[in-house]
């Protein structure tokens, strides 16, 4: 079992260990829906909602069924079923109850079925031997770093739509390289916690 | 059956050698459709580990766009989803039982980046755009174009960030250590995204040179 304190583990994982500028999950998303501000929140929350839960339930159906049962090789077509499964219950649940957090999150929760960081997180807290505790905490920090970063992003790219950027690198090129700054400016907070 | 390359599709109504070329240059799945970024910077900071992530997408998209193309006209349109998902989740565990049990080392250093070909959008976008509207053959050659497209672009990062960040490729010194500092930021998250803003930016203004082919 892993002996880290859930409380540093959800705060590396923001910070330190960001899941999308240290572990690069969550690219596609991350690039198709930084324009506007307003949906990288919408998406930012709807992926920290979604991966909080499946990550919970993906640890209790790895330590419950699939490794008594042996079938440890089953793991990413559970992980992702349950995954496709989870959003599109969310989808019906949020649309019947609350319309209007529908017309807020529910456009993005189709995306999230294949946004490889929610499988990613799924599959670090397997290879992290996890405990359920840690692994809720993984899922929400993860899921909030995600959302940091993308938010952040999106405040960026406001501004880059000012400045002048050189032809070739217009569109996803110099948001890449600007991620990549970002990620290098993330680097200082290491030292401060740390994870494996 | 990764042979059947362009020369060999009588079968492909002549489609063969353009959809192939598409899938390499005109249409490369990373510097075009931007799709797969994931994995393209993250297991990129060795060329080895480059080399079997691109040869195990080649693998995955040929076969996963084969089943796909063969299925397609027994598949409802509501579950083509999880279909899709359900054939591409099969090779993938395919290849990464395979890793575990031949390259265990190389399994680790992997980690989670096998499992999650599953959502690599490459396969995703090549089901739903290809597969699922053409005959077997023909989208096996797209899956294995797109493939090769794929492992050329991994192989050219992992390339440039190994031999920045230490120096040597494949353990051979290349950067001699006398005047060559290694910069060790380019093994680095960081210089994975810097790495792949600049080969997207250098393949754009490449393209804005050929004829008829100018971006936007």
């Amino acid at each position: 079992m892993n002996e880290t304190h859930v409380l540093i583990i959800v705060v590396a994982v923001i910070f330190t260990n960001n899941i999308l500028l240290s572990n690069f999950l969550g690219m596609c998303s991350f690039l198709a829906c930084s324009r506007q501000i307003d949906t990288a929140v919408g998406l930012g929350s709807a992926v920290t909602f979604v991966m909080t839960f499946t990550t919970a339930l993906n640890y209790l159906i790895y330590r419950h069924l699939l490794l008594p049962g042996g079938l440890e090789h089953l793991t990413f077509i559970v992980f992702i079923a349950v995954i496709a499964g989870f959003t599109q219950f969310v989808e019906m649940f949020v649309e019947r109850f609350t319309p209007k957090l529908y017309y807020a999150l529910g456009i993005f929760l189709p995306l999230i079925a294949v946004n490889c960081a929610i499988l990613g997180a799924a599959l670090f807290m397997v290879i992290r031997n996890y405990t359920f505790v840690q692994s809720v905490g993984f899922g929400f920090g993860g899921g909030a770093g995600w959302a940091l970063a993308i938010i952040l992003m999106a405040g960026l790219r406001r501004k880059m739509g000012y400045s002048n950027v050189p032809r070739p690198f217009q569109g996803v090129a110099i948001t890449m390289v600007v991620t990549g700054v970002m990620a290098l400016a993330f680097m200082g907070f290491a030292g401060m916690v740390s994870i494996q | 059956m990764a042979s059947s390359g362009p020369q060999t599709c009588g079968p492909c109504q002549g489609k063969g050698l353009a959809t192939f070329k598409a899938g390499v240059w005109r249409e490369n799945p990373i510097s075009i459709q931007i799709l797969g970024i994931c994995s393209t910077l993250a297991v990129t900071g060795r060329l080895e580990n480059a080399f079997v992530m691109g040869g195990a997408l080649i693998f995955v998209t040929t076969m996963s766009n084969l089943f796909i193309s063969l299925l397609r006209s027994f598949t409802p349109r509501g579950i083509r989803m999880i279909a899709e998902m359900a054939v591409i989740a099969t090779f993938v565990i395919l290849f990464d039982q395979f890793l575990k049990a031949f390259y265990w080392e190389m399994s680790k250093q992997l980690g989670p980046y096998v499992g999650l070909i599953i959502t690599n959008c490459i396969l995703m976008g090549r089901a739903e755009a290809f597969a699922l509207q053409n005959p077997p053959l023909v989208s096996m050659v797209d899956g294995l174009a797109n493939g090769l497209g794929y492992a050329a672009v991994l192989a050219i990062i992992g390339f440039i960030r190994e031999m920045l960040g230490t120096g040597n490729v494949l353990g051979h010194a290349v950067l001699p250590a006398e005047w060559y500092v290694p910069n060790q930021l380019m093994i680095l998250a960081p210089g994975a995204f810097i790495a792949l803003g600049f080969l997207i930016a250098l393949s754009n203004a490449v393209r804005s040179h050929e004829p008829g082919q100018g971006r936007p």
